[in-house]
């Protein structure tokens, strides 16, 4: 498909959301770069709800030259191994450790949607300094596979074992949460002094 | 009831008969202001933090992550006064009927793999797991409370988060699939009914200054944003760096003044264009009276008007709480689920028309006139 400004090849392919209306618009790298940053709305009265180019205008503004845009593409997260140009394409992040591993990339972005970076709100009784530690599980469970492929047993076991302890800490939440939650009533649970790690099953399992 | 064990085989279908058979607390119309707000509610994105996301999940993680997540909140008080539907047992009418409960969403009903629904008896809660994001925590009541929803779902999610460690960052919050919900990943909405602004043209204006205020609008069973029955839901459109209260009073303070714009309109309708509002109203009750075939989308733009005209106090006989029952069990799955049987579009139209009648029949529905 050809580019709608120039005769060169059409490498993005921009769908816009307007006022219920879809547009598609196809552009080569240059011409997309320009559409992309041009100030979003030009005016309109419904320039500040985020559309699809705005959202990622942020992002492609700090990138100077081609090979800027291709090397930020190619960042991988060392998690889940989803791409920062796999999440240009479909607009969803792999994983948690995602907006660790692309903060930088991300920061723009998510200030052109919320026209903020800084949470502001509740935070979990368990883990406010963060969850990291847990969302390690998502790429051990990937090394293990690895591992098993590669008969490399000894490893997989540890990694086996890895995963098992933070699958029982992820269980175990509730044991150092206050009793019975409050819900609706506030009646304690039955169940509520029942043993939540004593069945671990194996949801980290190969 | 929840519970950690796989739902005995048949069980589901047992379950959305019995919703066939019973109506959502929301849709009694018993609300504050439940004669132009149809509903109040708040959705909340969380995720468990060691389970890649759900679209970059393979089978066997998406299934581990759905057992994790039906297992952690049977455990909990709040699990296990929740019925679960796994939605991977249901066929597609009978999840179509959850998304025309507006218990889940349509991509959760269209999405692959192991998925569900734990709902409580109320139809005020319901909990879809592996959604766009793991969990997607819904609470919705009658009519203007945004405060009360706000206070039932921030109690779920206090009793969820004592046994599923959320995906959580200091700096970026609530961590969310998509990064238009991250933060505190609230979705603040109210239902509208706002036919007197679509009437007297003025919807388009509100709608500009909502944008300019960042709150999002977009119809009810619609396609994309297009509003059937003059239905319109408001919304936040931003997620981060307010707190969820400040999130709830930017929606809940607007709220007000559409009221009152509506009200105005209404009365300026009764005031100004008297025969013609008359004639619209008539005529809407006549079709539904009288119709042999008629399509849901025609079904809704007709009720849309009847509602108004018993608001107005143009039709006596009619209550508010059935014309909200109606424009849910016309939909199509309803129609089918209470029929019975499966109903091909054109069967459907027959069907429904059968089914106002009915309905319409039993009322006088004489339309009176405002003097």
């Amino acid at each position: 498909m050809k580019c709608q400004q120039c005769d060169k090849s059409a490498v993005f392919h921009i769908t816009e959301l307007e006022e219920g209306d879809v547009r598609e618009v196809h552009l080569c790298e240059d011409h997309a770069r320009g559409y992309l940053t041009q100030s979003d709305g030009d005016g309109d009265e419904g320039s500040e709800k985020p559309t699809v180019g705005g959202m990622l205008a942020g992002p492609l503004s700090i990138a100077k030259t081609a090979d800027d845009l291709a090397e930020i593409d190619q960042k991988a997260c060392s998690m889940c191994g989803i791409t920062f140009f796999e999440f240009r394409n479909n607009g969803r992040l792999g994983c948690p450790h995602d907006y660790v591993q692309f903060e930088k990339e991300l920061e723009p972005l998510i200030a052109n949607i919320h026209g903020a970076t800084e949470h502001v709100g509740r935070s979990p009784a368990r883990f406010p300094e963060g969850t990291e530690p847990l969302t390690a599980a998502i790429g051990m469970r990937r090394e293990m596979k690895d591992a098993i492929e590669c008969e490399d047993y000894e490893q997989a076991g540890s990694l086996r074992d890895e995963l098992r302890e933070i699958d029982e800490q992820a269980r175990r939440c509730r044991e150092e949460a206050p009793p019975a939650g409050p819900t609706e009533g506030g009646h304690p649970s039955p169940k509520a002094d029942a043993g939540a790690a004593e069945e671990p099953g194996d949801a980290t399992g190969p | 009831m929840m519970d950690q064990q796989d739902a005995p085989s048949g069980g589901e279908p047992v379950k959305i008969e019995r919703l066939t058979n019973s109506i959502g607390e929301w849709l009694k119309g018993t609300g504050p202001e439940s004669d132009i707000v149809m509903s109040s509610r708040v959705r909340l994105a969380r995720n468990v933090a060691h389970f890649p996301f759900v679209s970059r999940a393979n089978e066997q993680e998406r299934t581990e992550a759905e057992e994790f997540l039906r297992g952690q909140i049977a455990l909990s008080p709040a699990g296990q006064r929740l019925d679960y539907i796994n939605l991977g047992e249901l066929d597609e009418t009978d999840r179509q009927f959850l998304v025309e409960r507006q218990l889940i969403s349509r991509e959760h009903a269209e999405a692959d793999g192991a998925r569900g629904v734990a709902i409580d008896e109320g139809e005020q809660v319901s909990l879809m797991i592996n959604e766009e994001d793991h969990l997607r925590i819904q609470c919705m009541h009658s009519g203007l409370d945004l405060p009360g929803v706000w206070e039932q779902i921030r109690q779920v999610d206090d009793a969820v988060e004592a046994v599923v460690p959320y995906a959580f960052h200091p700096r970026w919050g609530y961590l969310t699939a998509c990064p238009t919900n991250v933060g505190t990943g609230i979705r603040v909405s109210v239902m509208l009914h706002l036919p007197a602004l679509v009437i007297t043209r003025q919807i388009d204006k509100v709608f500009r200054s909502l944008h300019k205020i960042s709150l999002a609008v977009r119809g009810l069973y619609g396609e994309g944003s297009q509003a059937l029955g003059d239905f319109y839901q408001i919304s936040n459109q931003t997620t981060l760096g307010k707190s969820e209260e400040d999130l709830v009073g930017q929606v809940s303070d607007v709220v007000p003044v559409l009221i009152e714009y509506e009200r105005r309109a209404r009365d300026y309708l009764v005031r100004e264009s008297q025969l013609n509002i008359h004639d619209q109203v008539s005529r809407a009750i006549g079709i539904l009276r009288t119709a042999q075939t008629i399509s849901a989308e025609e079904t809704m733009q007709h009720l849309s008007r009847v509602r108004m005209g018993v608001l107005l106090g143009l039709i006596e006989d009619v209550k508010i709480s059935d014309i909200n029952v109606l424009l849910v069990r016309t939909q199509p799955a309803h129609l089918q689920k209470l029929r019975g049987v499966e109903l091909d579009s054109s069967d459907r139209n027959i069907e429904r028309a059968r089914y106002l009648r009915q309905h319409f029949e039993n009322a006088d529905g004489d339309v009176t006139s405002i003097n």
